[in-house]
Protein backbone atom coordinates (compact mmCIF):
# COMPACT_ATOMS: atom_id res chain seq x y z
CA UNK A 1 0.00 0.00 0.00
CA UNK A 2 1.37 3.42 -0.87
CA UNK A 3 2.18 6.29 2.12
CA UNK A 4 0.45 8.82 2.27
CA UNK A 5 2.14 12.35 2.27
CA UNK A 6 1.83 12.55 6.29
CA UNK A 7 3.40 9.07 6.52
CA UNK A 8 6.10 10.76 4.48
CA UNK A 9 6.58 13.32 6.76
CA UNK A 10 6.95 11.12 9.48
CA UNK A 11 9.41 9.35 7.88
CA UNK A 12 11.39 12.62 7.15
CA UNK A 13 10.88 13.63 10.82
CA UNK A 14 12.46 10.35 11.75
CA UNK A 15 15.41 10.55 9.56
CA UNK A 16 19.11 11.44 11.77
CA UNK A 17 19.58 14.55 9.80
CA UNK A 18 16.04 16.06 10.88
CA UNK A 19 16.87 14.98 14.07
CA UNK A 20 20.12 16.43 13.97
CA UNK A 21 18.18 19.67 13.33
CA UNK A 22 15.42 19.51 15.90
CA UNK A 23 16.31 18.58 19.37
CA UNK A 24 12.80 17.99 20.83
CA UNK A 25 12.46 14.49 18.47
CA UNK A 26 9.27 13.16 16.82
CA UNK A 27 5.71 12.69 18.34
CA UNK A 28 2.20 14.63 19.59
CA UNK A 29 2.32 13.57 23.10
CA UNK A 30 1.97 16.79 25.10
CA UNK A 31 5.98 16.57 26.04
CA UNK A 32 7.15 16.43 22.98
CA UNK A 33 4.79 19.45 21.72
CA UNK A 34 6.10 21.03 24.92
CA UNK A 35 9.51 20.31 23.94
CA UNK A 36 8.89 21.92 20.18
CA UNK A 37 8.55 25.09 21.79
CA UNK A 38 10.98 25.13 24.84
CA UNK A 39 14.08 23.18 22.58
CA UNK A 40 13.53 26.10 19.84
CA UNK A 41 16.21 29.28 20.44
CA UNK A 42 12.85 31.36 18.67
CA UNK A 43 10.02 29.72 20.15
CA UNK A 44 10.93 29.15 23.41
CA UNK A 45 10.52 33.15 23.73
CA UNK A 46 6.57 31.71 23.97
CA UNK A 47 5.30 29.50 26.52
CA UNK A 48 4.76 26.32 25.98
CA UNK A 49 0.66 26.22 26.86
CA UNK A 50 -1.71 29.21 26.61
CA UNK A 51 -5.00 29.99 28.00
CA UNK A 52 -7.56 28.74 26.10
CA UNK A 53 -10.18 31.84 27.05
CA UNK A 54 -6.81 34.31 25.26
CA UNK A 55 -7.04 32.96 22.01
CA UNK A 56 -10.84 34.09 21.36
CA UNK A 57 -10.63 36.83 18.85
CA UNK A 58 -12.17 39.52 21.04
CA UNK A 59 -9.30 38.87 23.45
CA UNK A 60 -6.77 40.32 22.14
CA UNK A 61 -8.12 40.89 18.45
CA UNK A 62 -4.87 39.32 17.35
CA UNK A 63 -3.54 42.74 16.83
CA UNK A 64 0.02 42.82 18.45
CA UNK A 65 0.47 39.07 16.29
CA UNK A 66 -0.27 41.04 13.26
CA UNK A 67 1.76 43.68 13.72
CA UNK A 68 4.56 41.00 14.29
CA UNK A 69 3.23 39.57 10.54
CA UNK A 70 3.90 43.42 8.70
CA UNK A 71 7.08 43.42 10.43
CA UNK A 72 7.85 39.99 8.56
CA UNK A 73 6.14 41.60 5.27
CA UNK A 74 8.08 44.45 5.72
CA UNK A 75 11.66 42.39 6.16
CA UNK A 76 10.24 40.20 3.45
CA UNK A 77 9.56 42.84 0.87
CA UNK A 78 12.66 45.43 2.03
CA UNK A 79 15.22 43.53 1.22
CA UNK A 80 14.53 43.29 -2.15
CA UNK A 81 13.65 46.78 -2.71
CA UNK A 82 17.32 47.20 -1.20
CA UNK A 83 18.69 45.17 -4.53
CA UNK A 84 17.49 47.48 -6.70
CA UNK A 85 18.25 50.88 -4.63
CA UNK A 86 21.32 53.44 -4.83
CA UNK A 87 20.69 55.26 -1.59
CA UNK A 88 22.74 58.84 -3.41
CA UNK A 89 20.84 61.73 -4.81
CA UNK A 90 18.81 61.69 -7.56
CA UNK A 91 19.67 58.57 -8.25
CA UNK A 92 17.26 57.34 -5.36
CA UNK A 93 14.72 58.67 -7.74
CA UNK A 94 15.56 57.18 -10.85
CA UNK A 95 16.15 53.65 -9.06
CA UNK A 96 12.58 54.72 -7.79
CA UNK A 97 11.07 55.37 -11.21
CA UNK A 98 12.66 52.09 -12.48
CA UNK A 99 11.04 50.24 -9.62
CA UNK A 100 7.51 51.48 -10.52
CA UNK A 101 8.36 50.63 -14.56
CA UNK A 102 11.14 48.69 -15.19
CA UNK A 103 11.41 46.08 -12.73
CA UNK A 104 9.41 42.97 -12.57
CA UNK A 105 6.95 42.69 -9.59
CA UNK A 106 8.97 46.09 -8.80
CA UNK A 107 5.70 48.07 -8.54
CA UNK A 108 4.08 45.38 -6.43
CA UNK A 109 6.83 45.14 -4.11
CA UNK A 110 7.04 48.56 -3.35
CA UNK A 111 3.29 49.14 -3.27
CA UNK A 112 3.48 46.24 -0.49
CA UNK A 113 6.27 47.48 1.39
CA UNK A 114 4.71 51.33 1.39
CA UNK A 115 1.24 49.77 2.49
CA UNK A 116 2.53 47.24 5.08
CA UNK A 117 4.48 49.86 6.64
CA UNK A 118 1.32 52.45 7.04
CA UNK A 119 -0.35 49.25 8.44
CA UNK A 120 2.61 48.84 10.76
CA UNK A 121 2.01 52.59 12.09
CA UNK A 122 -1.64 51.92 12.24
CA UNK A 123 -1.84 48.36 13.89
CA UNK A 124 1.13 49.30 16.45
CA UNK A 125 -1.04 52.43 18.11
CA UNK A 126 -4.55 49.90 17.62
CA UNK A 127 -2.19 47.13 19.88
CA UNK A 128 -1.09 49.93 22.70
CA UNK A 129 -5.30 50.98 22.89
CA UNK A 130 -6.69 47.93 23.24
CA UNK A 131 -3.53 46.89 25.56
CA UNK A 132 -4.39 49.98 27.55
CA UNK A 133 -8.60 49.41 27.71
CA UNK A 134 -7.83 45.70 28.83
CA UNK A 135 -5.45 46.54 31.53
CA UNK A 136 -3.08 44.45 30.35
CA UNK A 137 -0.36 47.16 31.70
CA UNK A 138 -0.77 46.39 35.44
CA UNK A 139 1.83 44.12 37.38
CA UNK A 140 3.76 42.64 36.49
CA UNK A 141 3.77 43.84 33.23
CA UNK A 142 4.26 47.17 33.95
CA UNK A 143 8.21 47.10 32.27
CA UNK A 144 6.80 45.39 29.07
CA UNK A 145 4.32 47.97 28.22
CA UNK A 146 7.31 50.50 28.49
CA UNK A 147 9.07 48.22 26.11
CA UNK A 148 5.75 48.56 23.87
CA UNK A 149 6.42 52.80 24.05
CA UNK A 150 9.37 51.90 23.06
CA UNK A 151 8.66 49.98 20.10
CA UNK A 152 6.08 52.56 19.23
CA UNK A 153 8.82 55.03 19.03
CA UNK A 154 10.92 52.65 16.71
CA UNK A 155 8.00 52.13 14.24
CA UNK A 156 7.51 55.69 14.10
CA UNK A 157 11.45 56.27 13.55
CA UNK A 158 11.26 53.57 10.83
CA UNK A 159 8.22 54.58 8.65
CA UNK A 160 9.70 58.29 9.12
CA UNK A 161 13.40 57.35 7.78
CA UNK A 162 12.01 55.12 5.18
CA UNK A 163 9.74 58.10 3.90
CA UNK A 164 12.81 60.02 2.71
CA UNK A 165 13.73 57.45 0.51
CA UNK A 166 11.95 57.51 -2.47
CA UNK A 167 13.74 60.88 -3.00
CA UNK A 168 10.42 62.76 -4.55
CA UNK A 169 9.09 65.86 -3.89
CA UNK A 170 6.26 64.29 -1.28
CA UNK A 171 9.41 62.55 0.57
CA UNK A 172 11.85 65.10 0.86
CA UNK A 173 8.96 68.11 2.06
CA UNK A 174 8.18 65.56 4.59
CA UNK A 175 11.12 65.22 5.90
CA UNK A 176 11.71 68.88 5.81
CA UNK A 177 8.81 69.56 8.33
CA UNK A 178 9.61 67.04 10.15
CA UNK A 179 13.19 67.22 11.03
CA UNK A 180 12.42 71.50 11.27
CA UNK A 181 11.09 70.49 14.21
CA UNK A 182 13.71 69.35 15.75
CA UNK A 183 15.92 72.46 15.39
CA UNK A 184 13.05 74.04 18.04
CA UNK A 185 14.28 71.32 21.00
CA UNK A 186 15.70 74.01 23.72
CA UNK A 187 19.52 74.59 23.95
CA UNK A 188 20.87 71.92 21.29
CA UNK A 189 17.96 71.97 18.65
CA UNK A 190 20.23 73.06 15.76
CA UNK A 191 23.00 70.64 16.32
CA UNK A 192 19.87 67.73 16.84
CA UNK A 193 18.92 69.01 13.71
CA UNK A 194 22.73 68.93 11.97
CA UNK A 195 23.16 65.09 13.49
CA UNK A 196 19.39 63.94 11.63
CA UNK A 197 20.33 65.33 8.59
CA UNK A 198 24.24 65.48 8.04
CA UNK A 199 23.56 69.21 7.10
CA UNK A 200 21.69 72.09 7.49
CA UNK A 201 19.06 71.03 5.39
CA UNK A 202 17.89 67.75 3.72
CA UNK A 203 20.60 66.56 1.68
CA UNK A 204 22.22 63.43 -0.21
CA UNK A 205 23.94 63.00 3.66
CA UNK A 206 20.42 62.73 4.93
CA UNK A 207 19.64 60.44 2.21
CA UNK A 208 22.65 57.88 2.54
CA UNK A 209 21.96 58.39 6.76
CA UNK A 210 17.94 57.62 6.58
CA UNK A 211 19.28 54.40 4.46
CA UNK A 212 21.51 53.39 6.86
CA UNK A 213 19.00 53.87 9.94
CA UNK A 214 16.39 52.32 7.71
CA UNK A 215 17.64 49.56 6.40
CA UNK A 216 20.63 48.62 8.79
CA UNK A 217 20.53 50.22 12.93
CA UNK A 218 16.36 50.32 13.06
CA UNK A 219 15.81 47.18 12.06
CA UNK A 220 18.10 45.85 14.27
CA UNK A 221 17.03 47.73 17.21
CA UNK A 222 13.47 46.61 16.73
CA UNK A 223 14.21 43.27 16.27
CA UNK A 224 16.42 43.10 19.21
CA UNK A 225 13.28 44.94 21.69
CA UNK A 226 10.07 42.59 20.15
CA UNK A 227 12.05 39.35 21.63
CA UNK A 228 12.14 41.18 24.39
CA UNK A 229 8.57 41.98 24.42
CA UNK A 230 7.75 38.22 22.99
CA UNK A 231 10.02 37.13 26.34
CA UNK A 232 8.64 39.01 28.79
CA UNK A 233 5.18 38.20 28.15
CA UNK A 234 5.92 34.41 29.15
CA UNK A 235 8.04 35.79 32.44
CA UNK A 236 5.04 37.52 33.50
CA UNK A 237 2.76 35.00 33.78
CA UNK A 238 1.27 34.67 29.88
CA UNK A 239 -1.00 37.04 28.04
CA UNK A 240 -3.50 38.99 30.77
CA UNK A 241 -6.72 38.20 31.59
CA UNK A 242 -8.61 40.02 34.94
CA UNK A 243 -10.22 36.72 35.79
CA UNK A 244 -6.95 34.80 36.18
CA UNK A 245 -5.04 37.64 37.85
CA UNK A 246 -3.86 36.44 41.66
CA UNK A 247 -6.12 39.71 43.18
CA UNK A 248 -8.61 38.54 41.34
CA UNK A 249 -8.47 35.01 42.37
CA UNK A 250 -7.35 36.05 46.08
CA UNK A 251 -10.77 38.43 46.04
CA UNK A 252 -12.75 35.49 44.80
CA UNK A 253 -11.79 33.47 47.14
CA UNK A 254 -12.18 35.67 50.26
CA UNK A 255 -15.40 36.74 48.80
CA UNK A 256 -16.28 32.52 48.65
CA UNK A 257 -14.67 32.10 52.52
CA UNK A 258 -17.12 34.73 53.54
CA UNK A 259 -20.19 33.57 51.74
CA UNK A 260 -19.53 30.03 53.29
CA UNK A 261 -19.08 31.72 56.77
CA UNK A 262 -22.05 33.15 56.72
CA UNK A 263 -23.81 30.15 55.38
CA UNK A 264 -22.70 28.67 58.06
CA UNK B 1 -1.31 22.16 73.98
CA UNK B 2 0.21 23.49 77.28
CA UNK B 3 3.30 21.45 75.90
CA UNK B 4 6.45 23.58 75.34
CA UNK B 5 7.73 23.51 72.14
CA UNK B 6 11.06 22.22 70.86
CA UNK B 7 12.09 24.60 68.57
CA UNK B 8 12.93 28.60 68.86
CA UNK B 9 12.12 30.79 66.29
CA UNK B 10 14.52 32.75 64.32
CA UNK B 11 16.27 34.24 61.25
CA UNK B 12 18.79 31.77 59.99
CA UNK B 13 19.94 30.90 56.48
CA UNK B 14 22.64 28.75 57.35
CA UNK B 15 21.79 25.06 56.45
CA UNK B 16 25.02 23.70 57.92
CA UNK B 17 24.82 25.91 61.52
CA UNK B 18 20.94 25.04 61.81
CA UNK B 19 19.73 21.88 60.28
CA UNK B 20 16.35 22.14 60.98
CA UNK B 21 14.12 25.12 59.79
CA UNK B 22 10.66 26.26 59.58
CA UNK B 23 9.29 28.54 57.02
CA UNK B 24 7.34 31.56 58.10
CA UNK B 25 4.91 33.25 55.40
CA UNK B 26 4.13 36.16 56.53
CA UNK B 27 1.92 38.84 55.10
CA UNK B 28 2.63 40.83 51.82
CA UNK B 29 5.48 38.11 51.31
CA UNK B 30 3.38 35.28 50.36
CA UNK B 31 3.85 33.49 47.38
CA UNK B 32 1.28 34.62 44.71
CA UNK B 33 -1.61 32.04 44.07
CA UNK B 34 -1.95 31.33 40.09
CA UNK B 35 -4.74 30.38 38.67
CA UNK B 36 -3.42 26.77 37.41
CA UNK B 37 -7.33 25.36 36.95
CA UNK B 38 -8.00 27.45 34.19
CA UNK B 39 -8.00 25.72 30.67
CA UNK B 40 -4.69 25.61 28.76
CA UNK B 41 -3.99 25.02 24.92
CA UNK B 42 -0.56 24.02 24.11
CA UNK B 43 1.29 26.80 22.13
CA UNK B 44 2.45 24.27 19.28
CA UNK B 45 0.65 23.33 17.52
CA UNK B 46 -2.87 25.23 17.95
CA UNK B 47 -1.69 28.88 19.29
CA UNK B 48 1.03 29.01 16.02
CA UNK B 49 -1.72 27.85 13.97
CA UNK B 50 -3.90 31.08 14.61
CA UNK B 51 -1.11 33.16 14.87
CA UNK B 52 0.01 32.25 11.11
CA UNK B 53 -4.00 32.09 10.02
CA UNK B 54 -3.96 35.67 11.51
CA UNK B 55 -0.65 36.63 9.46
CA UNK B 56 -2.10 35.31 6.54
CA UNK B 57 -5.37 36.85 6.57
CA UNK B 58 -3.38 40.05 6.74
CA UNK B 59 -1.02 39.48 4.26
CA UNK B 60 -3.63 38.39 1.95
CA UNK B 61 -5.63 41.55 2.39
CA UNK B 62 -2.49 43.74 1.56
CA UNK B 63 -1.23 42.04 -1.08
CA UNK B 64 -4.55 43.27 -2.98
CA UNK B 65 -4.05 46.21 -1.64
CA UNK B 66 -0.85 46.55 -3.11
CA UNK B 67 -2.11 45.26 -6.38
CA UNK B 68 -5.33 47.42 -6.19
CA UNK B 69 -3.55 50.82 -5.15
CA UNK B 70 -0.10 51.99 -6.26
CA UNK B 71 2.00 54.18 -3.66
CA UNK B 72 2.22 57.37 -4.36
CA UNK B 73 5.21 59.22 -6.41
CA UNK B 74 5.68 62.93 -7.26
CA UNK B 75 8.34 64.44 -9.02
CA UNK B 76 11.91 64.55 -8.05
CA UNK B 77 13.08 66.07 -5.18
CA UNK B 78 13.43 69.84 -5.34
CA UNK B 79 14.19 71.94 -2.47
CA UNK B 80 13.75 75.32 -4.97
CA UNK B 81 10.00 74.46 -4.97
CA UNK B 82 8.15 73.77 -1.98
CA UNK B 83 4.48 72.07 -2.32
CA UNK B 84 1.85 74.07 -0.69
CA UNK B 85 0.62 72.70 2.17
CA UNK B 86 3.84 70.47 2.81
CA UNK B 87 2.48 67.78 4.84
CA UNK B 88 4.27 65.45 7.17
CA UNK B 89 3.39 61.45 7.44
CA UNK B 90 -0.19 60.95 8.28
CA UNK B 91 0.56 59.75 11.74
CA UNK B 92 2.84 63.64 12.25
CA UNK B 93 0.08 65.20 11.14
CA UNK B 94 -1.94 65.78 14.39
CA UNK B 95 1.19 66.94 15.28
CA UNK B 96 1.40 69.59 12.46
CA UNK B 97 -2.01 70.57 13.27
CA UNK B 98 -0.71 71.87 16.69
CA UNK B 99 2.36 73.45 14.86
CA UNK B 100 -0.35 75.43 13.40
CA UNK B 101 -1.83 76.98 16.79
CA UNK B 102 1.39 76.92 18.92
CA UNK B 103 5.47 77.71 18.59
CA UNK B 104 7.26 74.56 17.60
CA UNK B 105 9.25 73.97 21.08
CA UNK B 106 5.68 73.58 22.28
CA UNK B 107 3.68 71.81 19.94
CA UNK B 108 6.92 70.04 18.25
CA UNK B 109 8.71 69.05 21.23
CA UNK B 110 7.25 69.76 24.62
CA UNK B 111 3.68 67.94 23.83
CA UNK B 112 5.24 65.00 21.73
CA UNK B 113 7.64 65.00 25.10
CA UNK B 114 5.21 64.92 27.46
CA UNK B 115 3.24 62.18 25.64
CA UNK B 116 5.57 59.51 25.30
CA UNK B 117 6.54 60.25 29.06
CA UNK B 118 3.30 60.14 30.16
CA UNK B 119 2.44 56.73 28.11
CA UNK B 120 5.63 55.60 30.07
CA UNK B 121 4.98 56.31 33.31
CA UNK B 122 0.74 54.89 33.01
CA UNK B 123 1.62 51.33 34.72
CA UNK B 124 3.39 52.86 37.85
CA UNK B 125 0.77 55.11 39.16
CA UNK B 126 -1.43 53.25 42.41
CA UNK B 127 -4.31 55.53 40.72
CA UNK B 128 -4.31 53.35 37.11
CA UNK B 129 -3.68 49.88 39.05
CA UNK B 130 -6.88 50.43 41.20
CA UNK B 131 -9.14 51.69 38.40
CA UNK B 132 -12.11 52.12 40.29
CA UNK B 133 -15.08 54.97 38.69
CA UNK B 134 -13.98 58.58 38.79
CA UNK B 135 -16.37 59.90 40.81
CA UNK B 136 -17.74 57.03 42.99
CA UNK B 137 -15.79 58.34 46.16
CA UNK B 138 -15.53 61.44 47.12
CA UNK B 139 -17.35 62.76 44.45
CA UNK B 140 -17.82 66.81 45.20
CA UNK B 141 -13.83 66.88 45.51
CA UNK B 142 -13.35 65.52 42.43
CA UNK B 143 -15.91 67.14 40.89
CA UNK B 144 -14.27 70.09 41.85
CA UNK B 145 -10.96 68.99 40.33
CA UNK B 146 -12.66 67.79 37.10
CA UNK B 147 -14.62 71.51 36.49
CA UNK B 148 -11.46 73.20 37.73
CA UNK B 149 -9.03 71.46 34.60
CA UNK B 150 -11.72 70.75 32.53
CA UNK B 151 -12.54 74.62 32.11
CA UNK B 152 -8.75 75.67 32.50
CA UNK B 153 -8.27 73.53 29.40
CA UNK B 154 -10.92 74.50 27.33
CA UNK B 155 -10.26 78.23 28.07
CA UNK B 156 -6.71 77.41 27.31
CA UNK B 157 -7.56 75.80 23.67
CA UNK B 158 -9.95 78.83 23.51
CA UNK B 159 -7.37 81.54 24.08
CA UNK B 160 -5.41 79.86 21.33
CA UNK B 161 -8.22 79.59 19.02
CA UNK B 162 -7.88 75.82 18.72
CA UNK B 163 -11.29 75.04 17.94
CA UNK B 164 -10.17 72.12 16.65
CA UNK B 165 -8.68 70.79 20.12
CA UNK B 166 -11.67 72.30 21.97
CA UNK B 167 -14.39 70.21 20.38
CA UNK B 168 -13.61 67.00 21.22
CA UNK B 169 -12.85 68.45 24.63
CA UNK B 170 -16.06 69.74 25.35
CA UNK B 171 -17.61 66.69 24.00
CA UNK B 172 -15.59 64.16 26.54
CA UNK B 173 -16.42 66.78 29.23
CA UNK B 174 -20.10 66.55 28.78
CA UNK B 175 -20.02 62.63 28.98
CA UNK B 176 -17.71 63.15 31.79
CA UNK B 177 -20.26 64.82 33.43
CA UNK B 178 -23.02 62.27 32.07
CA UNK B 179 -20.66 59.81 34.56
CA UNK B 180 -20.45 61.73 37.49
CA UNK B 181 -24.60 61.74 37.83
CA UNK B 182 -24.32 58.02 36.86
CA UNK B 183 -24.04 55.21 39.44
CA UNK B 184 -23.80 51.64 39.37
CA UNK B 185 -27.33 51.87 40.59
CA UNK B 186 -28.25 53.43 36.99
CA UNK B 187 -31.05 52.49 35.40
CA UNK B 188 -29.30 52.22 31.85
CA UNK B 189 -26.56 49.80 30.96
CA UNK B 190 -24.26 52.90 29.19
CA UNK B 191 -24.29 55.09 32.58
CA UNK B 192 -23.55 51.86 34.71
CA UNK B 193 -20.41 51.46 32.50
CA UNK B 194 -19.81 55.49 32.55
CA UNK B 195 -19.98 54.98 36.25
CA UNK B 196 -17.11 52.88 36.91
CA UNK B 197 -14.68 54.13 34.44
CA UNK B 198 -11.69 55.19 36.21
CA UNK B 199 -9.31 58.36 35.79
CA UNK B 200 -7.03 57.00 33.23
CA UNK B 201 -9.39 55.86 31.20
CA UNK B 202 -11.01 59.48 30.78
CA UNK B 203 -7.64 60.52 30.09
CA UNK B 204 -6.44 58.07 27.46
CA UNK B 205 -10.22 57.98 25.95
CA UNK B 206 -9.69 61.88 25.58
CA UNK B 207 -6.29 61.51 24.27
CA UNK B 208 -7.43 59.63 21.76
CA UNK B 209 -10.14 61.40 20.88
CA UNK B 210 -7.74 64.35 20.13
CA UNK B 211 -5.44 62.13 17.96
CA UNK B 212 -7.99 60.91 15.84
CA UNK B 213 -9.75 64.02 15.08
CA UNK B 214 -6.39 66.16 15.00
CA UNK B 215 -5.17 63.58 12.70
CA UNK B 216 -8.04 63.74 10.53
CA UNK B 217 -8.15 67.29 10.33
CA UNK B 218 -4.24 67.66 9.22
CA UNK B 219 -4.92 64.48 6.77
CA UNK B 220 -8.29 65.61 4.86
CA UNK B 221 -9.29 69.26 5.77
CA UNK B 222 -6.13 71.24 5.36
CA UNK B 223 -5.16 73.10 1.84
CA UNK B 224 -2.68 75.52 0.66
CA UNK B 225 -1.18 77.92 3.96
CA UNK B 226 -2.80 75.51 5.96
CA UNK B 227 -5.94 77.10 5.37
CA UNK B 228 -9.19 75.11 5.91
CA UNK B 229 -10.71 72.90 2.75
CA UNK B 230 -13.07 70.24 2.26
CA UNK B 231 -12.15 67.06 1.33
CA UNK B 232 -14.07 67.41 -1.95
CA UNK B 233 -12.90 70.41 -2.64
CA UNK B 234 -9.61 69.39 -4.17
CA UNK B 235 -6.90 71.27 -5.05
Amino acid sequence: MAKTIEQHFDDLRGTRVWRSIFRSGTGSSTLKRALAIQQNVFLHLFSTKVRTRLLSFSATWYLGTMTFGTFLILVATGIPLMLYYHPSAPQAYADTKDLQFVVSSGLFLRNLHRWSAHTMVFLVFAHMFKVFYRGAYRTPREFNWVIGVILLLITLLLSYTGYLLPWDQLAYWAITVGSNIASAVPGMGNQIHFLLLGGNAVNANALLRFYVLHCMILPLIAMLFVAIHFWRIRKDGGLYSYASEPATLRASAESGAVAAKEAQ
Amino acid sequence: MADSKDFTAGIDSNAKKSPRRIVFITRRTSAQVKADTEDQVQTFPEVLFRAAVAIQVLAIALVWVALLFNAPLEGLADPSHTPNPAKAPWYFLGLQEMLHYFPPVVAGVMVPGLVVIALIVIPYFKVNIEAEGLFLKDRMRRLRAFYFVAIALSLFLLFFKVYAALVPTLIMGAVMLLAAQSSPQSSTAFRRYLAARPLSYWVMTWFLFELVVLTGIGTFFRGPGWSWVWPWQGS
